[in-house]
């Protein structure tokens, strides 16, 4: 407020850095406004993971409360490293993270970097690109499965189109072989238009002036792309690969909805075997302890990553 | 005199008035799966509105998703239902978990007794432990897995020929799994009136239930036991038995010959879709769908066949229940109303209804009645299914049984890794294990 007389804000009363409202100090008032974020963190986040460690420990099952709750040490932990379905998760996640990974960064890039030079419908084209990544994973899983259908599937017609094959004669995601490779292919679909826009963000953010000073050094259009492009937009690169990582890593409702994890349980990825330890089967302490595994593995990677990430940026 | 009995007609005014407020009206829920019986119970249940006061609020959810969300409420002493009709699998486990009401009492008190129902419904959809009088459930809905044929195209003279010249014997429902495969064989590929169709929609699931309903359906009667009759959890020899092992490389080579393409999860609704667009000749799946295919203009009007599950190589003939009974929670608020529900469910006249308006009704008075072969086309076959029937195991861990059994079938049937003897093998030792983390071995 100010001061009628001076026209002026009134000078601040002694001892105001370190006295707050009615008494307090400064470090009481910033704690007071700090603690119901603590708390809710304490309440959503810490607790839950305390109680879930806890509930590794244990045989307990969450769907017969009042049966006898044994303690189990480290057993459940034992079982689940031991267990070669679980194994065979971890390869079937494996592989979906690496394939969908590799073919979103080169075609995210690629198309980043055709959609970055300025052209006529520009704006349009990058519309239609990112419409995918719009709609519902839940949607799109239904979705494919129609295109994937052998008899009436749209996708197996173009591929039958192309090869000559029977349209009939296949099935994305019906065959062993083929199904780690439908699920690939969606989640590329849907999600390359995420990496495309991180990585058009990263080219935008080089400076003209860099590529023209290349220019007056006579550097071939092949050279900058190495030395200049490259390197400046790798962060951004990185940091995609680290959202779409961390999410193919927990992939669930998609893959649910094209093929249930079949056939048989090629395609049954960590989140859905998770799902059904916890959730169909009722294994609550063994899920628990697969779960404190799956966090572990995934706070390890992404921690080792981010600092991977940081000294690229430092660079 | 006259004052006496003004009195006497105001005591009588607000003893009425007392009686009125304590039989309240109530909101009741009744919870179960989203499927053609379900609307068939919303139509009959206005008779109860009407006769009882009390409103009828329903939640019914799609089947893939049934067990998953009302297993959650349950387990989370949710109040969203005060009725439930839950699976017949489910039974163990909500007893013992207290989510259901024990019935004897009320069943004693209101006359209800468990004879008048068919005893294979009772055994599987009321009793906890099997084969005891410890009632949890009344029988609302029998149902049992058995087959559908196209009579059109069974009775075709030039396909009557065809047949009779390859198999040396009439193109009619088959008696055997043998001669089931003989026509779904010769169907596959075939083009009829322009079209090409296959030989059978059979139960491929991975998710929740759908290829272990299918291939125990055929298991039993190859021999298949879920344990030593003599020795309760004892599966070994039983389970993997040679027959068992016969009879599921069975199921695979039907599913490899006969099928039609992109069958590698289908369930109900997708065998409904592939029969009734004309797709396929022959398909497995719970009476429950054919009401619908009589009202179908596809394949009603009379194009449509009914028969039991066929025998196995030893001439043994069993077919998988399915089916649910109507249980009160314990965790309802409204148990005397919703006792009210079953009392008026279970009268003969609410049945015969019932069973008229789509419901397969489990009580004898309706089954047995003399017209009722008649009533149906498929009256007949409902009723020879529901003499063959077993079901899965009803243990409270059923869903642990359950899922290992969809993993194990699904890997060999439909991905094609293993043997048949390794998949049965290993269902062994999954079993084994659950129980023995139950402490029942």
């Amino acid at each position: 407020m100010l001061d009628k007389k001076t026209g002026q804000a009134p000078a601040p009363s002694q001892g105001s850095n370190t006295r707050g409202m009615k008494g307090l100090s400064d470090r009481m008032v910033g704690w007071i406004f700090i603690a119901p974020t603590i708390f809710l963190l304490l309440a959503i986040n810490i607790f839950p993971l305390i109680w879930t460690i806890r509930l590794s420990l244990t045989n307990y099952r969450a769907n017969r409360t009042n049966a006898e709750v044994k303690w189990l040490g480290l057993r459940n932990y034992e079982r689940i490293l031991t267990d070669p379905d679980i194994w065979n998760a971890m390869q079937a996640t494996a592989h979906f993270v690496f394939w969908t990974l590799t073919l979103q960064v080169l075609i995210g890039f690629t198309l980043a970097y055709l959609i970055n030079k300025k052209f006529k419908g520009n704006d349009l084209w990058t519309t239609i690109i990112v419409l995918p990544m719009m709609l519902s994973p839940a949607v799109v899983g239904n979705f494919w499965t129609f295109l994937y259908q052998p008899q009436i599937g749209l996708f197996n017609y173009f591929i039958g189109f192309l090869t000559g094959a029977d349209p009939s004669s296949f099935s994305m995601i019906g065959d062993v072989a083929l199904a780690p490779w439908s699920i690939v292919i969606v989640d590329t679909w849907m999600w390359t238009p995420f990496v495309m826009l991180i990585c058009l963000a990263g080219l935008r953010s080089i400076p003209d002036s860099i590529y023209e000073a290349a220019e007056c050094d006579r550097a071939s259009k092949w050279r900058q792309f190495w030395t200049i492009t490259i390197p400046m937009a790798l962060p951004f690169l990185m940091l995609a690969v680290l959202f779409r990582g961390i999410e193919n890593f927990k992939m669930f409702d998609l893959v649910v909805q094209l093929t249930g994890g079949g056939p048989g349980s090629i395609t049954e990825l960590t989140s859905i075997n998770l799902k059904r330890e916890a959730f169909e089967k009722w294994r609550t302490g063994y899920a628990s302890a697969y779960a404190v595994i799956l966090f572990v593995t995934v706070f390890g990677l992404a921690s080792i990553y981010v600092k991977a990430l940081n000294k690229v940026k430092e660079r | 005199m006259n004052r006496k009995m003004i009195l006497t007609a105001c005591a009588s005014v607000l003893f009425a008035s007392s009686l009125a407020t304590t039989a309240k009206a109530e909101d009741l829920t009744l919870c179960w799966a989203s499927w053609d019986p379900a609307n068939a119970l919303v139509e009959l249940s206005k008779d109860f509105e009407a006769q009882s006061g009390h409103s009828m609020n329903f939640e019914f959810v799609p089947w893939p998703n049934f067990a998953d969300r009302m297993l959650n409420e349950l387990n989370s002493g949710g109040k969203l239902c005060d009725l439930m009709i839950g699976d017949s699998q489910w039974i163990g486990g909500s007893a013992e978990n207290g989510h259901y009401v024990k019935l004897n009492d009320f069943f004693d008190a209101e006359g209800i007794k468990m004879t008048d129902f068919i005893d294979a419904t009772v055994a599987g959809y009321s009793e906890w432990p099997k084969n005891t009088p410890n009632y949890w459930a009344l029988p609302a809905f029998g149902d049992v897995v058995g087959w559908t044929y196209r009579k059109d195209w069974f009775e075709r003279p030039e396909l009557q020929a065809e047949f009779k010249e390859k198999y040396g014997r009439d193109l009619a429902a088959p008696d055997t799994f043998a001669e089931l495969k003989d026509i779904a064989e010769f169907f596959q590929g075939r083009e009829i009136d322009g079209t090409t169709v296959y030989g059978a929609s059979i139960y491929t699931e991975r998710g929740s239930e759908g290829i272990t309903m299918g291939a125990m359906d055929v298991l039993y009667s190859y021999g298949f036991l879920y344990e030593n009759p003599e020795v309760p959890y004892d599966m070994e020899g039983f389970v993997n038995s040679d027959g068992a092992i016969a009879g599921l490389e069975y199921y695979k080579e039907l599913y490899d010959c006969c099928t039609p393409p992109g069958s590698s999860n289908g369930y109900m609704s997708e065998g409904i879709d592939a029969f009734k667009s004309g797709q396929v000749a022959l398909q497995m799946n719970f009476a429950f769908t054919w009401p619908g295919f009589e009202s179908d203009a596809n394949v009603g009007n009379g194009k449509t066949g009914y028969f039991v599950n066929p025998k196995g190589p030893n001439g043994d003939q069993f077919a998988q229940l399915g089916g649910q009974g109507i249980s009160v929670v314990s965790y309802s608020e409204k148990q005397d109303a919703a006792l009210e529900y079953i009392k008026w469910f279970a009268k003969p006249d609410v049945q015969a209804k019932w069973w008229e308006m789509g419901g397969f009704s489990c009580l004898k008075s309706v089954t047995l009645a003399p017209e009722f072969p008649q009533s149906q086309p498929y009256a007949q076959t409902f009723l020879d299914s529901m003499a063959v029937v077993k079901d899965f195991w009803a243990e409270p861990s059923y869903a642990t049984l359950l899922q290992d059994t969809q993993r194990r079938f699904h890997d060999y049937v439909v991905a094609g890794n293993g043997t048949a003897k390794e998949a049965l093998d290993g269902l062994v030792r999954d079993w084994t294990e659950t129980f023995e983390d139950d402490g029942k071995l």
